[in-house]
């Protein structure tokens, strides 16, 4: 930044005149703050907002914090109102982990099944299909699961076939594509002549998709998991079309309940703006939203690891 | 262009269990033939360099040695790769079988992700070794003779990532040496590497064709001609030159060698 001296003078000479660039650089680096700066001003302003909403239970409403995290009677409204979010939490860790352990394999699978087994047209069927499913608008997923998960689950096991395993199955359907995708990604950029290497030590396509395919990627499909985790954590609509919306910790797959997202979304409209109803709601939209940033945490710790 | 191309020399030793010779060696890539019915001797205990300019196709004939070229679609072959009298080019060879006769090591050092050790041991675990002992006694003699022991013998657990680049060649190597081939393919094996670890590996060519035959892609004109006892020039997926390193790099026979070699084009 430091300006050498002969260069003080020939800036000097053309002081009189602000050349075109210098006014193309001001602007363009102005425009570009301010886009920052309101990005910056956005987030931050959501995080406080969310944050002093959900403390007012506790700080407000005087709910103690192990009753709201530990308590397992939902009445909000009455004359005894009680806020144990324990069995939304569960719902949405219950159905999050499912779907994450029903659409990894699968997912994990369909990628290598793209880039090692059938890297020609299996990819060229297959990245179009991937890249339709997360196109679907939740909505649609949740209608589907409703007319076709549901009554499948309510023919085949005891129960009303809406539930955690609906929930999950949906879910686990709509974080498909971002596990396989990213999944995809880690394979393609893996080199090639590290999976040569271990043909030419005579391992077989199996041997290598085991033993160096996959544990070398290992760390990036993580982060596809990971990310698939944080969007069926978060997804709202579709789950709530299906899982039963029952404010209890779910004893049995087949069983209804509630999770964070599908409670936020049934009782938002329903409350009056600083109640202490309203206040736990946001409380639970804070625990999402540190969740959220959890998930990103973990994802940012998996990439570090995968760069060593 | 063409009509300056003698008919390339080539030396046709006799047939015998130990022979390793292409024969009539065409590739394509679709209908591009990337390499025109090439015969080459590999004699042994002797390097053999192929030299020749970008795209000539000398890589592609060293990975179509092993069969690697198996694994690019779209890649055909004709025409035979002899190995102790078995035609390895035809369909139904046992390509995993074979891979363990001939060893690999490409360009840039590509190291398994995983500890010194597992990437020694990897190959000899899938061919039956059982056991730690058999396993430290395979890791060690590999290493010893990549000429890399001492430097690791202290760290066998550690990640193979955080060798030094030339070290992690050398490991290479010795990832190859593990399942004890008889031929070694080397694709450019020190364009990646300093001076120091070039001469290191240089080094360890020259101990290792006393065990085995080397075959080996390379840029470095100096380096054919000090690590090499045969040299083959090729150009557009032709065999223009096949003989000893001393003649081809001295007396070419063949004006368009000269010129590469002069470094006048290329």
């Amino acid at each position: 930044m430091r300006v050498q001296n002969n260069e003080t003078m020939r800036v000097q000479s053309s002081k009189s005149r602000i050349e075109k660039h210098h006014i193309e650089d001001l602007v363009g680096r102005s425009y570009m703050s301010f886009c920052v700066l309101l990005l910056i001003v956005s987030i931050v302003s959501m995080v406080y907002f969310v944050t002093s909403r959900g403390i007012s239970t506790f700080a407000i409403d005087k709910v103690s914090i192990s009753d709201f995290f530990f308590g397992t009677t939902w009445s909000p409204e009455g004359d005894h109102p009680s806020f144990g979010a324990l069995p939304f939490i569960a719902g949405s860790f219950i159905t999050t982990l499912l779907a994450a352990l029903i659409a990894s394999p699968l997912s994990i699978c369909a990628a290598l099944f793209m880039t090692e087994i059938v890297p020609g047209w299996g990819k060229k069927l297959l990245q179009p299909v991937i890249e339709l499913l997360s196109g679907i608008p939740s909505v649609v997923y949740g209608f589907v699961g409703l007319s076709v998960i549901v009554p499948f689950l309510r023919n085949v096991f005891p129960g009303q076939g809406i539930g955690v395993a609906a929930g999950a199955l949906v879910l686990s359907v709509m974080i498909l594509p971002t596990i396989t995708s990213v999944a995809v990604d880690a394979l393609s950029t893996l080199p090639r002549n590290l999976k040569e290497s271990s043909f030419a030590l005579g391992a077989t396509r199996w041997q290598t998709i085991a033993r160096v395919i996959i544990p070398t990627t290992l760390p990036a499909i993580m982060t596809g998991v990971v990310l698939g985790m944080a969007r069926a954590f978060g997804e709202a609509l579709a789950v709530q079309m299906v899982i039963g919306n029952a404010p209890f910790i779910p004893t049995s797959l087949f069983e209804s309940a509630s999770t964070l997202t599908s409670v936020i979304t049934l009782g938002m409209g329903n409350t009056t703006m600083g109640s202490p109803h309203n206040n736990a709601l946001w409380s639970m939209a804070l625990v999402l939203m540190l969740m959220t940033f959890l998930f990103v945490f973990v994802v940012r710790m998996l990439e570090k690891r995968r760069s060593i | 262009m063409e009509a300056t191309l003698t008919a390339p020399h080539i030396l046709q030793p006799a047939k015998t269990e130990r022979d390793f010779r292409t024969e009539n060696l065409s590739i394509y890539y679709g209908t591009y033939e990337a390499v025109k019915g090439i015969s080459l001797p590999f004699p042994e205990k002797s390097v053999t360099a192929l030299i020749g300019p970008s795209g000539c196709g000398k890589s592609t004939f060293l990975r179509s040695l092993n069969r690697m070229n198996d694994e690019i679609s779209g890649s055909t072959s004709k025409g035979s790769i002899w190995i102790d009298g078995v035609d390895i080019n035809a369909s139904g060879t046992d390509v995993i079988k074979l891979r363990q006769k001939i060893g690999m090591v490409w360009q840039k050092p590509n190291p398994f992700y995983k500890s010194i050790y597992e990437n020694i041991a990897f190959g000899p675990k899938y061919h039956g070794v059982k056991g730690k002992k058999a396993l430290d006694e395979i890791v060690e003699s590999s290493l010893r003779r990549a000429a890399l022991w001492d430097e690791v013998k202290d760290r066998l657990k550690e990640s193979a990532l955080a060798l030094s680049g030339g070290q992690q060649q050398r490991l290479c190597i010795a990832r190859a040496l593990s399942v004890n081939p008889q031929i070694l393919l080397l694709d450019e094996p020190a364009s990646a590497l300093d001076p120091v670890s070039t001469g290191k590996v240089e080094e360890l060519i020259k101990e290792l064709k006393e065990q085995l035959r080397i075959v080996i892609v390379t840029h470095n004109m100096q380096q054919a001609a000090r690590i090499s006892d045969f040299t083959a020039y090729f150009y557009l997926g032709q065999l223009i030159e096949y003989g000893m390193t001393e003649k081809v790099f001295t007396n070419p026979e063949n004006t368009m060698t000269q010129e590469y070699i002069m470094g006048r084009f290329g």
